[in-house]
């Protein structure tokens, strides 16, 4: 690319000096792709050199990560209990695979383990001629439970329906993908609104809009914050799905990845759909102090999602409707799936209200960015700025 | 060549600009001029796309502007702006970049302009460090980084320290001297007096005269002749077709300022002066810019 500027480049200045502008250097115009991509990288580089944004950002990871460790530390099965096994005891307590055996040849020495608390009980060959599979338990002074029941024979169980997840692990991952919704959301959204006002208060605006279309600029901007927060979505379910696997939390990790990568994926159209109306109402106002009240019906948007997912996370109705509102989408979604409660087409065409949602938001965001870029002072009125 | 033609703007029932038409010619330093709120900052926002018009074309070389013209421009807007937390050298990168300048053309023009214009030792400060001045310099470089091919700059002069006026100034002569079209607004007349080829002169959003400053100043001018001589000059006024103004005696001889009906009749003032004695000075006195700046606006 930069060859090709560079050769056509010294053609047209030869071209040009037959012309007029004796000496004049001549540059090829960059595509609107490449406008856009320009824009999107000053948006990064400049994030990426704010102490503030690297602070929050290695927070909300340190914090993931922690909640992942501190979880699987909580929730982990706790080491095998110990029994001492002797002779053919062995077989029947290795089967149940409940425990860690220690073999030792006579009973006495498996007593010995018992009372020096080295294992929980010992499991002997019962006393007398029977079947292979009767053995005596050995314990202290209390008898052991887990072991008894390990070692009883449970009737065959039929469960007429897939059971739940359990509801503390349904709340903590809805809290967990509301949480980082809102977080991200939030971050980038004002991230975005006030880059919007900086060029805007700062006029560098009119000199941008004079070298690029207000398109090239809005959408170099959304996709830039996009990147960010997408890059920010994927490191930290990486983490965690990192963090579930080092911990011995696999079970978990199939459970929740699906929704992971789900949440992922729409969290990164819905982003761009909040991104661009971060831009549009943040356009409305010239002032940095103004920010706020401008973006806070976008803010609500973002909040109601968290909260709905909180307060009705065991409510399918409520789930369901969410997983189809284009603003709730990123975090119903995702829920269902790790729910099991979606059937394989729902997440598919949620994503397509969603794409379409987002079209037609870039689309009408466009329009009152365009309108009111110039206009400084008052905030301008909504219906001025979307009016053609 | 850039051609303005019958550009009409009005904001809400504001009528803004009605009917601008004027020419800023290849090479020519053209000078826009005209009170605050006449119409300058909107004809130039519209030269550059910034703002449409209601009416009326631009024109590069015959043919109506477009998008991908227009970063052909060199523009500096009324009311600064750059990012004030990016640093100079990258700030001017990047605007050359967006412009379509390679990495390699937008960094060797970036240093050479710090360098002309004297900010290389503070390239790689935050803009909002600058002093005003400074701040300045670095909107001038901005305006010019990618090599444009028009400049269209709203008042390039104001906040400059007298030394800095004249680096800007030989910048944009050099610009102009390369064959570009150079519209420039300012207040500062007598910048514009020395600096500028053309002058357009525009008053509650019409043109109110434009052309060549030699042809303006002498449409505008009043036969109106001053003449130094050694002795007493009043003889003058009783030559045919002559009306004195002013005339003074003192050590250093007569001074007559005087207006002659016709040519021949200050030239007539001119044989008998010599014919009497030395004349140290004789010209035909030519209104000043402001002067037909205030005639003109008026």
């Amino acid at each position: 690319m930069t060859d090709k500027h560079t050769n056509t480049g010294s053609i047209s200045t030869e071209l040009h000096a037959s012309a007029h502008h004796v000496g004049r250097r001549v540059h090829t115009a960059p595509t609107v792709g490449q406008s856009v991509w320009l824009v999107a990288c000053r948006e990064i580089i400049v994030r990426l050199r704010s102490k503030a944004f690297l602070i929050s950002t290695g927070i909300l990871l340190l914090i993931s990560v922690a909640s992942v460790i501190v979880g699987g530390i909580a929730g982990q099965n706790a080491t095998l209990p110990q029994v001492a096994v002797v002779g053919n005891a062995a077989m029947v307590v290795e089967q149940t695979q409940a425990f860690d055996t220690i073999s030792v040849d006579t009973q006495a020495a498996a007593e010995a383990l018992v009372r020096d608390g080295t294992v929980t009980a010992a499991v002997v060959p019962a006393e007398g001629e029977g079947s292979l599979l009767d053995v005596t338990v050995i314990a202290l002074d209390t008898p052991p439970t887990a072991v008894l029941t390990a070692l009883s024979v449970s009737p065959a169980l039929t469960l007429l329906e897939q059971g739940a997840p359990n509801g503390g692990l349904v709340y903590l991952v809805a809290i967990g993908f509301g949480l980082v919704f809102l977080m991200s959301a939030v971050t980038f959204g004002s991230t975005i609104a006030q880059s919007v006002v900086e060029e805007k208060q700062t006029r560098v605006v009119e000199i941008l809009m004079s070298t690029i279309s207000v398109r090239a600029l809005l959408a170099g901007k959304v996709l830039g914050n996009s990147i960010m927060a997408f890059g920010q979505i994927v490191a930290i379910g990486l983490l965690v799905s990192l963090g579930m696997a080092v911990t011995g939390q696999q079970t978990l990790l199939a459970d929740v990845g699906p929704a992971i990568v789900w949440f992922a994926v729409f969290f990164a159209f819905g982003f761009v759909l909040l991104a661009a109306l971060y831009a549009a109402t943040a356009s409305m106002v010239s002032r940095q102090e103004d920010v706020g009240s401008a973006t806070a019906p976008v803010m609500v948007l973002v909040m109601i999602p968290y909260f709905l997912v909180i307060f009705f996370n065991d409510n399918p109705a409520v789930l369901a409707v969410m997983s189809y509102i284009p603003f709730s989408a990123p975090v119903g979604m995702p829920m269902r799936i790790f729910l099991d409660s979606a059937l394989w087409w729902e997440p598919l065409v949620s994503l397509a209200i969603l794409l379409a949602a987002t079209g037609i938001v870039i689309l009408l965001g466009a329009r009152i960015y365009a309108n009111s870029l110039l206009r400084m002072g008052a905030r301008v009125p909504l219906r001025e700025a979307l009016k053609r | 060549m850039l051609d303005i033609r019958g550009i009409t703007k009005r904001y809400g029932t504001r009528q803004v600009l009605t009917d601008v038409s004027f020419t800023v010619g290849n090479g020519r330093m053209t000078g826009f001029v005209g009170a605050n709120g006449a119409g300058k900052t909107t004809t130039m926002r519209i030269i550059l796309g910034v703002l449409t018009a209601d009416a009326g074309t631009v024109l590069i070389d015959g043919a109506p502007v477009t998008a991908s013209d227009r970063r052909r421009f060199g523009y500096m807007p009324e009311e600064r702006g750059l990012y004030p937390k990016m640093k100079v050298a990258e700030q001017l990168i990047y605007l050359a970049r967006l412009h379509g300048l390679t990495p390699h053309a937008a960094l060797r023009n970036t240093t050479d302009l710090l360098e002309r214009l004297g900010l290389t030792d503070r390239s790689n400060a935050l803009v909002e460090s600058l002093s005003l001045g400074n701040q300045q310099r670095a909107q001038i470089a901005a305006a010019l980084v990618h090599d444009p091919e028009f400049l269209v700059l709203d008042e390039p002069f104001s906040g400059l320290d007298p030394i800095a006026v004249e680096v800007v100034m030989g910048v944009l002569a050099e610009y102009a001297a390369g064959g570009a079209p150079v519209l420039f607004s300012s207040h500062q007349l007598d910048i514009v007096e020395r600096l500028c080829d053309d002058l357009v002169i525009i008053g509650d959003g019409e043109i109110r005269a434009q052309g060549a400053r030699e042809t303006l100043r002498d449409e505008y001018s009043s036969p109106r002749f001053e003449i130094r001589t050694h002795g007493d000059a009043s003889w003058i006024r009783d030559l045919p077709g002559i009306r004195i103004v002013d005339l003074t005696l003192d050590a250093a001889g007569g001074h007559v300022v005087f207006e002659a009906e016709t040519d021949a009749a200050s030239q007539l003032v001119l044989q008998q002066a010599i014919a009497r004695g030395p004349v140290s000075a004789f010209n035909h006195q030519r209104p000043s810019l402001a002067s037909i700046f205030k005639e003109v606006v008026q």
